[in-house]
């Protein structure tokens, strides 16, 4: 009797084991300011002018255009690029030979970026007037040696996002030099 | 024995129902109906400025760390996704209603999964209607 039951048990789980969407995945989160403050800086210039310096500084750094739409200010570019990790493939070279069985490791990476212009202040007179928010997410896409998903995340660190700002001020000094 | 054997078939046969579905059928699957789903994605603004709005859902988006695949303002649409261990990916449309209003629709997709709870679709137009200073209402 209780195999009877058993069964119907497991088969209700194999159905109601579809993944459900998690509660807080369309809500704000309490770090939404903090990454909004994070991706995001101004600068005294046209948004025509940000988003061309903001896809020069893209090139640069080896993305590839995917998308973009310059009245609503957006950019959307990827890279895919090497992922492995020589503590990770140190460490399944260690467990293979204590268990005999190869682990995966992270074999590649899609890159994207996605960036979008936002004008604070419109001046046609004065362009020094002008004032453009930018912000920039990052995201990747890690598959590993057997082909599958091993992660998909959003990029949160600090200091890449300094270090493409920086590049960006870089390119609209410039841009605005003519250089 | 008897009734193990009746689970078991039983089990087998619930089974059999739910793997002969062809996976082709999941090119026009839904479960809810077009109304009700219309109805859940939906909300109506009081404004006429498609292109704010869109900047607006833009922000919004990012806000709640989608990432922007695409946009577009002839056609009024704006795709993004979200990379937390999972995938959600999203899209949301704009649509004139009337003089004074717009429509904005959003649906989403979990994983392999469509998301037709209104749970999450309420959160997201509460966050885009802060965000646009406006009240989101509901399509009679």
């Amino acid at each position: 009797m209780r195999l009877h039951y058993s069964f119907f048990v497991m088969f209700f789980f194999l159905i109601a084991c579809v993944p459900q969407i998690p509660k807080e995945a369309l809500q704000l989160s309490p770090e939404s300011l903090q990454n909004r403050q994070l991706q995001t800086r101004y600068f005294d210039t046209e948004e025509k002018n940000l988003l061309s310096a903001s896809a020069a500084v893209l090139q640069d750094l080896g993305f590839n255009l995917d998308e973009s739409e310059t009245r609503l200010g957006v950019i959307v570019c990827s890279k895919k690029r090497d992922a492995r990790n020589a503590g990770q493939i140190i460490g399944s070279i260690f467990l293979a030979l204590l268990t005999g069985v190869a682990s995966p490791v992270d074999k590649d990476q899609v890159i994207r970026a996605s960036l979008v212009t936002h004008p604070i202040n419109i001046d046609t007179n004065d362009k020094i007037e002008c004032r453009t928010a930018v912000r920039i997410t990052f995201q990747r896409v890690v598959t590993n040696t057997q082909g599958l998903v091993s992660k998909q995340e959003c990029i949160i660190d600090p200091e890449i996002y300094q270090e493409f700002f920086d590049k960006l001020s870089q390119s609209l000094f410039l841009e605005g030099h003519q250089i | 024995m008897k009734k193990t054997v009746a689970a078991i078939s039983l089990c087998f046969f619930f089974f059999c129902l739910v793997a002969c579905v062809p996976s082709t059928k999941q090119v026009l699957a839904t479960s809810e109906s077009q109304v009700s789903l219309r109805n859940i994605q939906s909300r109506i603004f009081d404004t006429s400025d498609k292109e704010k709005t869109l900047r607006t859902i833009i922000a919004t988006l990012q806000d709640l760390g989608f990432v922007i695949d695409k946009a577009d303002t002839s056609l009024g649409t704006i795709s993004g996704t979200k990379l937390d261990r999972y995938a959600l990916r999203m899209t949301v449309s704009v649509r004139p209603r009337g003089q004074t209003q717009t429509l904005i629709r959003a649906n989403a997709q979990y994983q392999l999964k469509a998301v037709e709870d209104p749970e999450p679709y309420q959160q997201f137009f509460d966050s885009l209607s802060k965000a646009m200073f406006l009240a989101a209402q509901k399509v009679d």
